[in-house]
């Protein structure tokens, strides 16, 4: 009944198979097997089988385990973190084309080409992001949702925009109405979309990251079983035969030791780097999102406040809330020049979203946060300046002291301070998105390559395991 | 005297309507600051009612004229400046011209020829931009020594601040789309979707009457935005802003009609009679010699509705 086929097949299983007699049903082989287990052959090769379905199994379920970690490491490279920060980037982009359609604005006949530059770029650059996110983010994505939105309401907002500059042009106050309801419209509809979206892409690297750094017990479990069946194996043999080494059997530990061995290594080490990826590169860069996003209200409020002209408190009140949000309550406040300098000393802000940045950043976007940190200071300094003029019903000096067109001052304006800050934190960003990808990259290769190898030992452990109890059942022969 | 006697007459039919319309009335400017006027017609127990009627604040009541210098007027040539407070907001008003930088209108021209005329120099006159909500704290903190700014006299402000006497009749209008089949000031309101800005006397005005929806923005040129966007119908707001409205769109047109009628003022500090005395003999030769109706026909004349003579508020 038992062939030499059979037992040179590792990978059937004996037990299972009802072989020639198709019969028998369920008592046939059932019974087969309690008589296979009275001989001595038969339990060898019921030890064959069972070592046979326990290697391959590890293999098997080590290389997809594997294989599916690779997968969520490709997608944090190369699909989640991109998306992330293109939903970020396309927050930015939108809030500096509504900062700087203010600054125009402020600026009016004498906006320079550069300011009115940038806006434009800004707004292409949005619609690009938008278009380019929206082919990549699967269909049944959350982000979709946000970015048709998105897609929908940039144009609508450029329209009011170009109303306020025409009537603006025309010298009518009716152009700083227009731009105030372009600019809540992107307040209230286009950077919340932007921001639920950056939440949606957040959450989704959140959760390939989580994929990508799950621990493959089950891998784990199924190699230690497969050493252990083997040391058993190995130690009965012994007990009967005397004989302390079986070639095939150690080679087959050797293999699955070698298996789990690289499985350890290439788990550990995907999950270093990804843990190093996330801590230099992708946290940073989303505490640094935040922060710039603030910068950029801060200085949005600080422009319409210009533009309504002293109509309305709403603005001011914005710049407390956003700057209070970025570097912690202000002591001092608008207006109060020599506090407000005094407050600056204090060197860096100890809580909001700029500490954050600064906190998280490693070592190579820390300077650059600490020197955003500084031009920030220099911006506050100058806009309580700036207040301190409108206060003292200087309109048009405080616009100066904000924003002007002509070059000789404008190295020392809020306007310009801003652009310091945004700079630098722009530096930050690629030193961090960087950081990123040097740590990402190719794990997904090292955990395909350890998927293989894997796969490989375990089927080299099956077959030296069979070749080993093949022996020993030519012996009884 | 003309003026006064149709608003007395009014105020004859409405009972208690002027004395609260004045407080009403409390805004004016492009923003219009909040005022607790809702109890002045319904909340106001009947006693408290009569006690105004009693004793109504008269906005029309000032000092004499008089061209004498008195120690405010010295003290103010002393500093050799006067600081006058505007707006850079309303058009055709007080607005400062984003293309040039130049500040002008009716109230800037007002003003001007007020500081030149107490200072015999225009280059000793300051004008400062004053914001809406500042106004009474500007003159009380001295930072100002007078305010043109459209400036509705009101019983409140007047416990604050004095006013000179009234140089021009507002009164609350609509202002629709000229597309708009609506005559008169009823059917431009009635079952449409209205626009005043938030805490103006605009809304006060508009309570009980029957609009479809009522929509308050922060400001009156917010209306004119969403009239453009075709949000709202009809605007309600007073006769300065319906005229620079109607003066920065030329398919809207004001309606005819009026409710509310009140008096702009020049503000000044109460403890500063002769200041008030001298703005006060100031304005009646601006009028005399023809000034005010220049500055009308410059700036006001081709967006309001009825005459010059319709809007100076006449010797009290």
């Amino acid at each position: 009944m038992a062939t030499p086929v059979r037992t040179e097949g590792p990978g059937v299983g004996a037990p299972a198979r009802p072989g020639g007699t198709a019969a028998g049903g369920w008592p046939g082989p059932l019974a087969r097997l309690g008589r296979a287990t009275r001989t001595a052959p038969g339990r060898l090769r019921l030890a064959g089988a069972l070592l046979a379905v326990v290697t391959v199994a590890f293999g098997t379920l080590t290389a997809w385990q594997v294989e599916s970690r690779a997968q969520a490491a490709q997608r944090v490279v190369s699909y989640s973190q991109p998306l992330s920060q293109a939903a970020a980037d396309i927050n930015r982009a939108l809030a500096d084309a509504d900062t700087t359609a203010a600054t125009g604005f402020l600026l009016a006949g004498a906006e320079p080409k550069a300011v009115r530059d940038r806006y434009e770029q800004d707004l292409a650059t949005a619609s690009r992001l938008i278009a380019e996110a929206a082919a990549r983010t699967t269909a049944s994505s959350p982000a979709q949702g946000w970015l048709a939105a998105l897609n929908q309401q940039v144009p609508v907002y450029a329209g009011l925009v170009e109303s306020a500059r025409a009537n603006n042009r025309l010298g009518y106050p009716l152009g700083g109405a227009y731009l105030r309801y372009a600019s809540d419209q992107m307040r209230t509809v286009l950077l919340p979309a932007a921001a639920e979206l950056t939440a949606a892409e957040n959450r989704e690297l959140a959760d390939d990251y989580a994929a990508a750094r799950a621990v493959p017990w089950a891998a784990y479990g199924l190699g230690v079983l497969a050493l252990a069946v083997l040391g058993w194996v190995q130690v009965v043999l012994f007990r009967r035969t005397n004989r302390v080494f079986n070639v095939g059997l150690l080679g087959a530990t050797a293999a699955v030791l070698a298996a789990v061995l690289w499985l350890t290594v290439a788990g550990l080490g995907a999950r270093g780097a990804l843990q190093e990826s996330e801590q230099k590169g992708a946290a940073p860069l989303r505490a640094l999102n935040a922060a710039r996003v603030d910068v950029l209200t801060a200085r949005l409020a600080e422009n319409l406040h210009y533009v309504a002209r002293g109509s309305s408190a709403k603005y001011a009140d914005l710049w407390s809330k956003t700057t209070e949000h970025l570097s912690g309550p202000d002591t001092s406040q608008d207006g109060q020049g020599a506090q407000a300098a005094q407050g600056a000393q204090d060197g860096a802000p100890r809580s909001g979203t700029l500490a954050d940045a600064l906190r998280l950043a490693p070592a190579e976007a820390e300077g650059a946060v600490a020197d955003a940190g500084q031009q920030y200071r220099h911006w506050r300094e100058q806009h309580a300046t700036a207040s301190r003029l409108e206060h003292e019903g200087d309109y048009q000096g405080a616009v100066d002291a904000t924003v002007t067109a002509r070059e000789a001052d404008a190295a020392k304006t809020a306007d310009a301070w801003f652009n310091g800050t945004d700079r630098q934190l722009d530096q930050a960003a690629g030193a961090e998105l960087k950081q990123f990808r040097r740590a990402a990259e190719g794990t997904d290769g090292d955990l395909r390559t350890a998927a293989v190898a894997v796969a490989v030992l375990s089927l080299v452990a099956a077959v030296a395991a069979a070749r080993g109890l093949g022996r020993r059942l030519a012996e009884y022969r | 005297m003309r003026r006064s006697k149709t608003v007395r007459a009014r105020s004859v039919t409405a009972v208690a309507l002027l004395a609260s319309c004045a407080a009403v009335l409390g805004t004016g400017g492009p923003q219009g600051a909040v005022l607790p006027v809702a109890a002045a017609r319904t909340a106001v127990a009947p006693q408290a009612q009569q006690q105004e009627q009693d004793e109504p604040c008269d906005v029309y009541r000032s000092v004499p004229p008089s061209g004498e210098d008195g120690p405010a007027v010295k003290a103010i040539k002393a500093k050799r400046s006067l600081v006058i407070g505007i707006d850079l907001n309303s058009y055709r008003w007080g607005a400062r011209n984003p293309n040039t930088g130049q500040l002008e209108g009716f109230d800037i021209d007002l003003a001007r020829a007020i500081g030149t005329a107490i200072m015999g120099d225009p280059d000793k006159v300051v004008l400062k931009s004053v914001p809406t909500a500042d106004r009474v704290q500007f003159i009380k903190d001295g930072k100002v020594d007078l305010i043109v700014r459209t400036m509705t006299i009101t019983c409140k402000r007047m416990e604050d601040v004095a006013f000179s006497r009234p140089y021009f009749n507002i009164s609350q209008r609509v202002v629709v789309p000229k597309s708009s089949p609506a005559k008169n000031l009823d059917e431009a309101l009635k079952d449409r979707t209205v626009c005043a800005a938030a805490g103006s006397s605009a809304v006060e005005a508009l309570k009980g009457r029957p609009v479809r929806q009522l929509v308050t923005p922060e400001n009156n040129l917010d209306c004119l935005v969403l009239m453009q966007l075709g949000k709202v119908e009809a605007t309600m707001t007073d006769d300065v802003l319906a005229a620079s409205q109607a003066a920065q769109d030329q398919t809207v047109r004001v309606v005819d009609g009026e409710i509310q009628p009140g008096v702009m003022g020049v503000a000044m500090l109460r403890t500063s009679p002769d200041l008030t005395a001298r703005v006060n003999q100031v304005l009646a030769d601006y009028y005399a010699s023809g000034g005010w109706r220049g500055a009308y026909d410059r700036w006001l004349k081709p967006y309001l509705l009825n005459d010059a003579d319709h809007y100076w508020p006449a010797a009290h």
